[in-house]
């Protein structure tokens, strides 16, 4: 064993990157893997809701209890992902008062901090809630963006030394005399940043330690050394409104239910959510009848959702586990707590633990138990210190001043280039040259465009939840071919065209169940933007050649088509 | 009492325009109401007539021949091949500033993501850019204009074999406009040929672009912009361009917010109103009576409803994007008259799972008998003075076909036409 013990941690999303930050910084040797991008998985299809605890006073009071305590720490670690919108749970009159009244007691019980309020009181602060909501507990939910939570964990990790690979997939696990040590990799463009069009190939990571972190995966993970990792997949889906209809999260106080929440988020809105279990996290249905049911059930809470503009809808799995014991049912009845299973101590295999169950509000607690675990198994005494030490980007946050002059940035964009970036923003936006609107939805320029493919190489997905370039209202429909072009020089023409059209196809998946009204005309016109004008469903570049002497040469300049060169050219192969 | 004209045109986009001066050309009484900017600011200022089949067969090099192919509930059989000649013939004269009627082939434009693609008239502006002219080209691009990537877009060129050396250099704009200027504060500028600030003296802005992109040409007979070269005074602005590089100038295509497009829609508007045509923008035409024949429509202004009676009606509202078709979760509908839209009971299957799928929504709007009129579900004509035209028809995707502004122009001329000689 070398003297600084080498960890491959399985997984990119916020438990992965909260485990490779935690260990890293405690001097360990990592290496993280991740099958996409950060937050291919579970991370990234969430509703983005810093949980107060609120939701699991009555059901879960030690989730409860753990969410509260990591609220208050992602306020201080990751200011710069969290926006303390507040938390309400509502009570229409056909809620019952016996649940209503659990509920506060829940809160006192599990520390968090609740207030009863009128219903006239909770239509001040939120206009557009239902007439007749009567009362309300308010508590301190928050908003999170889960994408810039883990690429900063992630940055972190890497500035104390660990490798990060993404697009990387583990293919086995190596396991040796009765021991795992290791995994086998596939490489989809070549270690480091994602490349198009790079070779890719595979690689052994040999490692004194694996920690499994892929959540609703690890079944599979398991599976490659036969271990049994009885993970039960329950998918949920979100509908993003197109504006913010409440700047408070609102939760419906009755008992486990689907579709009782509304997320603030940016500058959309996330409805949520349903649970029903899956076989398989990659593969399950996307149905029109759940987006209607948040759109239905919600617009009892706030009326206006009934009729207002959805931009798109996406499904998350929640990577559940319940000890073998315990056999719920129902998935709403299995716990949100986490566990590890050691599977030297359970299934008698050294060399590899997994983590499963648990929320994205405390990935940084599941972090902490498991580099405590990993690090007694090589008897290292180092304190964690992800609890104190904040995420780059929440370093300093006195920077949110008005940098709108010092950057030359029009004053909403400069206000939301700063939010997002925190106390980088003046490492980011510092330019020498113009630094003009990438996404006029988002408020996204080109410096930040820039940095985040310094992060993230060709892949403009990876560019595109590192800076919500091309989530806003017209999905795309306007930035794509800009986010392409900032590609190029850097990138060879042919790998800007891959990710260009990667990224219109990615746009197009989750709009597919926002189809009607406004957001059906906003694609209409997105798909006659591509496909008219940039004529990205034909282009002759991508393949096939075309006898330009068979076409119009231009008037004056003799038309060479009508000199007999050509009959019938020009048809591009391919097609 | 209600407003009247022999012809009413309702919708003031390409198929409008075109339907109201071929009515006001045969010698109707025509008014045309128009309720919103026209979606040409979103065009690119291309007009094609047909770039590629429905199964993607292209790109064609005659659009013509191709029309016979059409499946028979395209719109270019419902008015036939002849009509899509003369229609366009309306076009070459109503505006004289686009080119490419000097032949049936099509031909091939680079646009502002270096794409190439088929087209059959092109502003007299984007003319010295076509991909089969084989003459040198250098794209020069703007700093601070994210939408055209000079060297993004020859590099692509370049891809795409044309038969040219092609370059492209990005440039400051000279003097100092925020990165954030919008296309027409550029157009403006050249128009004016106001003064900008080059290393602390004023200059004439068309001499100090020129200047510039002098330092950038190594001998190339073309030099391509973004399509910012004026707005009034285009042609002026290009001469001049021209006479100081010594090579001519084009603009490339773009995006919305797209001043080619806004261009032909000032030349379309003055073109009908030299045929004597009214017209009113501004307000929405939002109900109509009448069941079998359209008595009158509704124009709101103000709150109020006020009623336009007319012999005959055109309906060239626009298609999902002008809101000429409207859907729900349950339905897509057609707001004004109530025509029927075929389409899938289920939304999911509206689209297709691939971006560029075969999308039955690219194909929503009215279906029609073989005067263009309006048919319900058991294919009777719904209104016997009612016409559509454009977008607002269905049964074709003139994304994929490249076909949109052709078809508004050819259904356009064959409703105005027919509904001035109704009215006679």
């Amino acid at each position: 064993m070398a003297s600084v013990p080498h960890i491959a941690v399985i997984g990119g999303g916020s438990t992965g990157a909260g485990i490779a930050r935690d260990l890293s910084m405690r001097g360990l040797d990592v290496t993280l893997v991740e099958q996409g991008n950060l937050t291919h998985g579970t991370t990234g299809r969430m509703h983005g809701l810093l949980h107060s605890g609120g939701r699991y006073a009555v059901s879960d009071q030690k989730s409860a209890e753990e969410c509260i305590e990591e609220n208050r720490v992602l306020r201080d670690i990751a200011a710069h992902c969290v926006e303390m919108t507040g938390g309400l749970f509502v009570k229409r009159p056909e809620d019952t008062e016996e649940y209503f009244e659990e509920k506060l007691r829940g809160c006192e019980t599990c520390g968090i901090p609740a207030e009863v309020v009128s219903g006239e009181e909770a239509r001040a602060m939120e206009p557009h809630l239902a007439k007749d909501v009567d009362r309300a507990i308010s508590v301190p939910d928050g908003a999170v963006d889960p994408f810039r939570l883990v690429v900063a964990n992630a940055a972190s990790a890497s500035e104390h030394g660990a490798r990060i690979e993404t697009h990387s997939t583990v293919t086995d696990l190596l396991v040796e005399d009765g021991e795992v040590v290791g995994l086998e990799v596939e490489h989809a463009s070549g270690a480091g940043k994602r490349v198009h069009g790079t070779e890719g190939g595979t690689e052994e990571i040999r490692a004194d330690y694996v920690v499994n972190a892929t959540g609703a995966w690890a079944g599979r993970i398991g599976d490659m050394a036969g271990l049994d990792v009885e993970v039960r997949p329950s998918k949920g889906v979100m509908t993003i409104m197109n504006t913010r209809q409440v700047d408070t999260v609102i939760n419906r106080c009755r008992p486990k239910g689907d579709a009782d929440i509304i997320v603030p988020h940016e500058t959309t809105c996330i409805l949520g959510t349903t649970d029903e279990e899956v076989e398989d996290p990659e593969d399950y249905p996307e149905e029109g009848w759940e987006v209607d049911m948040m759109l239905d059930t919600l617009s009892e809470l706030v009326p206006m959702l009934a009729e207002a503009r959805t931009i798109r809808s996406f499904w998350g799995v929640r990577p559940l586990y319940e000890p073998p014991d315990v056999g719920s049912e129902d998935p709403t009845d299995i716990t949100r707590d986490y566990f590890l299973l050691d599977h030297e101590e359970r299934d008698s295999l050294p060399g590899m633990t997994s983590i499963v169950g648990g929320k994205f509000t405390t990935y940084r607690m599941m972090g902490e138990e498991i580099s405590d675990h990993v690090c007694g198994k090589f008897g290292i005494d180092a304190d964690c210190r992800t609890a104190e030490v904040p995420l780059p980007g929440s370093e300093d946050f006195s920077v949110l001043r008005d940098y709108m002059d010092e950057f030359g940035l029009r004053s909403p964009i400069g206000r939301r280039s700063v939010e997002r970036l925190g106390s980088r923003a003046e490492e980011v936006l510092q330019t020498n040259g113009p630094n003009p609107t990438v996404c006029a939805c988002e408020g996204v320029t080109r410096a930040e465009i820039h940095d985040a493919i310094d992060g993230s190489g060709s892949d403009l997905n990876a560019v595109r939840i590192r800076t919500r370039a091309s989530m806003g209202n017209c999905q795309g429909g306007f930035c794509v071919h800009r986010m392409a072009s900032e590609l190029h020089g850097r990138y060879d023409e042919s790998v800007t065209r891959q990710a260009w059209d990667e990224l219109l196809q990615e746009r197009w998946k989750g709009q597919i169940h926002a189809l009607w009204g406004e957001q059906l005309s906003q694609a209409m016109l997105n798909y006659a933007l591509h496909a008219t004008t940039q004529n990205r469903d034909h282009d002759p570049a991508d393949g096939g050649s075309v006898d330009f002497t068979a076409f119009d040469g231009g008037p004056g300049r003799g038309d060479r088509s009508e000199a007999g060169v050509a009959t019938d050219g020009g048809t591009a192969d391919g097609d | 009492m209600a407003i009247e004209s022999a012809v009413l045109v309702v919708g003031g986009g390409l198929a409008g325009l075109t339907s109201a001066l071929s009515a006001a050309r045969e010698g109707a009484d025509v008014r045309l109401v128009s309720y919103k900017q026209s979606t040409l600011r979103n065009a690119s200022g291309l007009v094609d007539i047909l770039g590629y089949t429905p199964d993607g067969d292209g790109p064609r090099t005659d659009p013509y021949e191709a029309i016979p192919e059409l499946p028979e509930e395209h719109p270019y059989r419902t008015v036939g091949v002849e009509a899509v000649r003369e229609a366009m013939a309306l076009f070459d004269d109503a505006v004289p500033d686009y080119r490419g009627s000097h032949t049936d082939r099509n031909a091939l434009l680079p646009t502002h993501g270096g794409t190439i693609k088929p087209t059959a008239r092109y502003p007299a502006g984007a003319s010295a850019g076509l991909a089969s002219d084989t003459r040198d080209v250098l794209l020069v691009g703007l700093e601070a204009m994210v939408d055209f990537d000079a060297e993004h877009a020859a590099a692509h060129l370049r891809a795409a074999g044309v038969p040219f050396d092609v370059r492209g250099v990005t440039i400051r704009f000279p003097g100092d406009l925020r990165a954030d200027a919008k296309i027409t504060r550029y157009a403006k500028l050249l128009d004016t040929d106001g003064e900008v600030a080059v290393r602390g003296r004023m200059r004439p802005a068309r001499e100090a672009l020129a200047e510039r992109v002098n330092t950038e040409l190594e001998g190339e007979a073309r030099v391509g912009f973004p399509a910012i070269l004026g707005d009034d005074r285009a042609a002026d602005v290009r001469t001049a361009l021209e006479e100081r590089l010594g090579a001519a100038v084009f603009e490339v295509p773009m995006g919305p917010p797209s001043l080619p497009g806004l261009r032909l829609e000032d030349a379309l508007f003055e073109a009908l109103d030299a045929a004597g045509a009214s017209i009113e923008t501004g307000n929405p035409v939002v109900d109509h009576d009448g069941e079998g024949r359209v008595e009158r429509v509704y124009v709101e202004k103000h709150g109020a409803r006020i009623p336009y009676a007319a012999d005959q009606y055109v309906l060239a509202t626009g298609g999902l994007v002008g809101k000429g078709v409207e859907s729900d979760r349950e339905r897509v509908y057609e707001p004004i008259f109530d025509c029927h839209v075929p389409h899938a009971e289920d939304r999911y299957d509206w689209f297709e799972a691939d971006a560029f799928g075969d999308h039955q929504f690219a194909g929503f709007g009215v279906r029609t008998d073989e005067g263009l009129r309006p048919t319900a579900a058991d294919g009777a004509v719904e209104f016997e003075n009612l016409r559509a035209a454009g977008s607002v028809l269905g049964g074709y995707d003139f994304a994929a076909e490249k076909s949109g502004s052709g078809v508004s122009i050819a259904t356009g001329y064959a409703a105005g036409r027919r509904a001035a000689e109704e009215a006679r």
